[in-house]
């Protein structure tokens, strides 16, 4: 999958988890720009991308994000 | 099924015009998403579930402490939500010696929340069983090791049972047989668990609210009574107007078995109190030939409370059935394989449950037993009999047309009234009755099993129980008062009749029985109040009717003066 492609559909997801219709990501996006972003929801973000991919994330992955630019890298490598 | 996102949508909506329901969720591990999930499903089913979280892993905090706040909330329901994860580190802290008696030593501390919780509050519990963990340290040998974590755990959920069966206001929620359905590694998210200490994945979280959400809205009186059934392609295989009786699938031929399987369990159903019903696009003759004559079909005529076989339209004939036993079609399941009857009928009768059956027989049963439609809060022995009373109705229903006028039909009627107090035996029916009736209930006030013992020895109160039985056979228990001593007035807390004994000059005689309690016991006036809900509009002038003077929202007879009711039965 193309890294525009990854980005248009985890895009959807980031809209339908934080249920904002506007949200558009990029690399910077972070937890500190999207006030509803907490643990909780982040472990809610984790798991619909998984489902969005078909890929699996391990425990520890899901702790390590920073950002968007990030969490693209590690489904691309997933998906290869 | 909806997913846990949609849950959390419905969290922004408008619950307003909905039923309040508090609810307290004490866990043992985080329960954010659980609570958010059952006040989400909430949405669905039309209830404002209120949730008061305590705080995590509080349970014993909570429930031992008679200030806490727990009982600060007064909730109605208890939700307990305890984790086989956790139970599973809880055993391996325990010294091998004191591993046989685990279980018992768990189920002793239930008993003690039980315990506490009714002492100091009248909420409801509903306490989750646990998934059956084989921690593999013995494999398929724990079944003969009794130190085993499996052998343990099984017994804690065998006696989970035991004292659901003794503590009336508990109720178990079957988490145990969730988890067998989805499988655990669907049922519980690793992830999950070891980042935010969670047990429920995300995809079976919708499923454990929605059967919170079944458990509660069956104890407010919402089950399901009847199922309206097809023939053709739904009780068995093929059709009996082309295929004719010896080529239908049912039994061996074909996969009748698919069809044996349903009918099994719709007679399983039968038994439990659910009255089964036929609406099919047939020749009457024809449709009831495999009921007669068929070796394979394990549903007969004796079965089928109201048998309808003719070429109208589906809709009518589902409003016919509905008007005969005289039961909200919120309360009727439709089965039908035709998408397209389905499609008309959920058009025409939005408050029927109609059921999108698979293409294939053979997934009917298991679909079916999926949805959890026949969720009930109460259940006793008489429930078998209830195909029996139908059929009697309908026989009651020729006779009726038979006479002139309805003071002959009901003389002929022989009826004959039972009038008891309230006691153990007739508890679980006495409870069932004010779940269940929705029409001629004056206060809709819902009461368990536990809540009737407690009425029965209380000095404020005095309550009968009233029996009918006829020509044509016993109604059962079918009539119940609730009286409140205020003074030198009773108050009618709760008159309820059972809609299958209306216009039976039993109204009537309940009257009677307040009025002559009073007189005889130095009451002056009867009190009654009547509280409408969208259900029971046929008792909203009974106070009227009956001569009662309204004043501030309340109604008064004076016992003095007052003029026995016509009543066409005979006090046993």
């Amino acid at each position: 999958m193309q890294t525009d492609q990854i980005y248009s559909q985890l895009n959807d997801v980031f809209k339908e988890v934080f249920n904002k219709n506007d949200l558009e990501i990029n690399d910077d996006t972070s937890a500190d720009q999207i006030e509803e972003w907490d643990s909780l929801q982040h472990l809610i973000l984790m798991i619909t991308v998984e489902k969005k991919f078909g890929i699996k994330f391990t425990a520890k992955e899901t702790q390590l994000f920073n950002n968007v630019g990030e969490m693209v890298k590690a489904i691309k490598s997933k998906l290869d | 099924m909806m997913d846990f996102l949609s849950l959390k949508k419905n969290l922004s909506k408008d619950f307003s015009s909905f039923k309040k329901i508090k609810i307290a969720v004490l866990g043992d591990s985080a329960t954010q998403f659980l609570s958010q999930s059952i006040k989400g499903y909430g949405y669905e089913v039309d209830l404002n579930f209120e949730i008061y979280e305590a705080d995590y892993n509080q349970i014993e905090l909570q429930v031992f402490d008679r200030l806490s706040d727990l009982y600060r909330y007064q909730p109605e329901y208890i939700i307990i939500q305890k984790s086989a994860l956790k139970l599973l580190n809880n055993f391996y802290k325990t010294s091998v010696s004191r591993k046989s008696a685990f279980g018992e030593t768990e189920l002793r501390t239930v008993r003690e929340i039980c315990s506490s919780i009714s002492a100091n509050s009248k909420s409801k519990i509903i306490f989750t069983n646990y998934n059956e963990i084989n921690d593999g340290v013995f494999g398929n040998f724990a079944a003969k090791v009794e130190s085993s974590f499996l052998y343990q755990i099984r017994k804690i959920n065998l006696g989970l049972m035991d004292l659901a069966r003794e503590i009336k206001n508990l109720y178990i929620l079957d988490t145990a047989s969730i988890n067998s359905s989805f499988g655990m590694n669907k049922f519980t998210d690793a992830k999950m668990y070891i980042n935010a200490d969670m047990v429920y994945s995300l995809d079976v979280l919708p499923e454990i609210a929605k059967q919170i959400a079944d458990i509660i809205t069956s104890i407010q009186g919402r089950i399901k009574k009847c199922i309206i059934l097809d023939l053709d392609n739904t009780l068995w295989g093929g059709i009996i107007g082309d295929d004719g009786i010896e080529n239908i699938q049912i039994g061996s031929l074909g996969i009748g078995k698919a069809y044996s399987n349903l009918q099994l369990w719709l007679r399983e159903l039968k038994y439990r109190g659910i009255i089964l019903t036929v609406c099919s696009k047939n020749t009457e003759s024809l449709a009831k030939e495999p009921f007669e004559k068929h070796p394979d079909m394990i549903l007969h005529l004796d079965d089928i409370a109201l048998f309808v076989a003719n070429w109208d339209n589906k809709v009518e004939n589902i409003k016919y059935i509905q008007s005969v036993l005289n039961l909200g079609f919120d309360s009727m399941v439709f089965i039908d394989d035709s998408r397209f009857e389905r499609g008309m009928i959920k058009q025409a009768i939005p408050e029927l449950t109609v059921p999108d059956l698979p293409e294939d027989a053979a997934e009917y049963v298991p679909f079916l037993r999926s949805l959890n439609l026949f969720e009930t809060a109460s259940y006793s022995e008489q429930d078998a009999e209830r195909t029996k009373l139908y059929q009697e109705e309908a026989n009651r229903t020729i006779l009726y047309k038979s006479f002139s006028s309805e003071q002959d039909f009901l003389s002929n009627l022989e009826m004959v009234s039972e009038v008891q107090d309230f006691n153990k035996f007739n508890a679980p029916r006495i409870a069932q009755l004010t779940q269940r009736s929705n029409q001629f209930n004056l206060r809709t006030i819902r009461y368990t099993e536990a809540d009737i013992l407690k009425l029965a020895s209380s000095n404020e109160h005095k309550c009968f129980a009233f029996t009918l039985k006829d020509k044509y056979g016993e109604y059962g228990l079918i009539g119940i008062l609730i009286l409140e001593k205020q003074n030198e007035s009773l108050f009618i807390d709760s008159f309820i009749m059972s809609c299958r004994v209306l216009k039976r000059s039993m109204e009537n005689f309940i009257l009677n029985q307040i009025v002559e309690y009073a007189k005889g016991n130095g009451f002056k006036n009867i009190v009654g109040e009547y509280l409408p809900t969208v259900k029971n509009v046929i008792v909203k002038d009974l106070f009227k009717d009956y001569q009662f003077k309204e004043s501030s929202g309340r109604w008064y007879l004076e016992v003095d003066g007052f003029v026995v009711k016509e009543t066409f039965i005979k006090r046993k």
